[in-house]
């Protein structure tokens, strides 16, 4: 199992560094000779309206996206992302507007006439959480599907990778931290784990996109969080934030105002955990590559390889460990908003 | 796009898509593989505590059987020496029996005998009376006769019974 986990992360960084170089030389070639690693890296780790692969010379591989647009006064409308760029350079930008609506080189869609306009555009994001959605969905199902039909037996195929994970987020998760309703909230951290799990992973292909790396991804799933833990909040968790018990009356106000604004540092502090292992491995990889076109050297082309090679080993396990963080921390939290726990544990 | 300000759409989709996935894994995968697992582990729970039974009634009919066992040699133990006691009091019994039986009948031959004796005594005594009488018989008749011849016979008969 290890020797294929290294085995596959070495083909992938090859990949990786093979795909990247190609669209990297084409980028420099593109702004005749002059380097930019920093947006060549940003390029990889932003969510866009179209998703580039790579560029076999001056062609440019990618997938045009649907881009979906509602603003009051024109209702909802669809497009395509290669109607708002060059078809050449495929660069976006405010001269090459469709009916009044433009994308800038930065990715921002806009109206020409100044109009607010609201973008729910199938991203390079969005559609790779439909391609992690489809994953999780497809093994996941298979894998119930194996005692659907042969009842209560021991795991096989898919059944036999899913289900120890399973159980460990049950037994080793939810029920450590979370205590006898635990079950109840089995499910959402199942599927939790499996989703963030299973972005990262993806996110590390060559040409994935950055899903779990998005702020946007990782604001939601803290939201997520945020809302079960509160609606399932019981008298003691609400207690422990308006009026905390063991706390001199003087220093209440004080006390109230830490434990209210601590509700929304644990969904942030979530947020931006997720936020920046993911997407600082990702920057961490790139530059590494971005290291042989700056100094346009063999040897450090070969050590930067080899560097991108373990750095991509520890990205899977960092993906593995944010997962379970992610997952571990959302449980905590539920644990301690459900608990009937006293309150001197805590103090 | 920006790196760190979250954009609305795909905060909408990832929401969307997530809510969506959240519903069909729990229909679909979860509720089924949690409900599976967890009537495989009862089911494994209950083989195992069933196998516990089973393995202390083992033992407790182990310790019976061998309480048995032991109760059994301890009665046959008992059923032996009763035995043995009965046959050597029989044997004694018969001993004193034998021995009461021939003391009755060295007795009893002891009785007979002494009768007997006493009978051939008296016997003898008639005969010796019938004798005498008989001598005295032909005493007086030879007396009757002849003197000479009386006093001859009585010598005669004296020498006679000297001869016997």
């Amino acid at each position: 199992m290890t020797r294929k986990f290294l085995l596959l992360s070495l083909l992938f960084s090859v990949l990786l560094l093979n795909f990247s170089g190609l669209s990297f030389a084409a980028g420099k070639e593109a702004e005749e000779g002059k380097e930019d690693p920093t947006g060549f890296i940003m390029h990889h780790i932003k969510d866009s309206h179209e998703w580039h692969f790579f560029n076999v010379g001056h062609t440019h591989i990618t997938l045009a996206l649907p881009v979906i647009t509602y603003s009051s006064d024109r209702g909802l409308e669809f497009f395509t992302s290669s109607d708002f760029q060059n078809p050449e350079t495929h660069k976006f930008g405010k001269e090459f507007a469709h009916e009044g609506i433009y994308i800038d080189d930065h990715d921002h869609l806009g109206r020409v006439d100044g109009g607010s306009i609201i973008d729910f555009s199938i991203t390079k994001n969005v559609a790779m959480l439909f391609v992690v959605i489809a994953f999780v969905l497809y093994f996941s199902v298979s894998a119930a599907g194996h005692y659907r039909k042969h009842g209560a037996v021991a795991p096989k195929g898919a059944a036999s990778f899913v289900e120890p994970i399973v159980i460990f987020v049950r037994d080793e998760i939810a029920l450590k931290a979370i205590g006898p309703k635990h079950m109840k909230f089995v499910p959402y951290l199942l599927t939790l784990f499996f989703f963030i799990w299973t972005g990262n992973l993806l996110g590390l292909l060559p040409g994935a996109a950055n899903l779990t790396g998005n702020i946007a991804v990782t604001f939601t799933l803290a939201m997520i969080t945020f809302v079960i833990v509160n609606v399932n909040g019981n008298k003691e968790y609400w207690k422990h934030v308006f009026a905390t018990p063991g706390v001199p009356a003087a220093l209440l106000p004080i006390i109230v105002v830490v434990e209210f604004i601590g509700l929304f540092t644990k969904p942030f502090a979530l947020m931006v955990r997720l936020f920046v292992a993911i997407t600082a491995g990702h920057i961490v990889i790139l530059a590494f590559i971005a290291l042989v076109f700056i100094f346009e050297s063999y040897s450090i082309g070969v050590l930067s390889t080899v560097m991108v090679t373990f750095i991509n080993m520890i990205e899977l396990l960092v993906a593995t460990i944010q997962a379970y963080v992610f997952t571990l921390f959302s449980a905590m939290y539920i644990g301690g908003a459900v608990a009937e726990h006293h309150h001197d544990d805590h103090h | 796009m920006d790196l760190i300000i979250p954009s609305a759409g795909l905060i909408f989709w990832q929401l969307f898509g997530f809510l969506a996935l959240l519903f069909l894994l729990v229909k679909f995968a979860w509720k089924p593989m949690l409900a599976t697992l967890a009537e495989r582990e009862a089911s494994i729970d209950g083989a195992l505590k069933a196998a516990e039974a089973a393995r202390s009634e083992m033992a407790n009919l182990k310790a019976e059987n061998e309480k048995l066992l032991q109760e059994a040699r301890l009665e046959r133990d008992v059923i032996l020496k009763k035995a043995q006691e009965a046959s050597v009091k029989m044997i004694e019994d018969a001993k004193t029996e034998a021995t009461k039986q021939g003391a009755q009948l060295i007795e009893t031959a002891k009785a007979v005998i002494e009768t007997e004796k006493k009978a051939a005594l008296t016997e003898v005594k008639n005969q010796v009376a019938l004798l005498t009488l008989d001598v005295t018989e032909k005493l007086l008749r030879k007396k009757l006769s002849d003197d000479k011849a009386q006093v001859e016979l009585v010598d005669q008969f004296i020498k006679d019974l000297k001869l016997n």
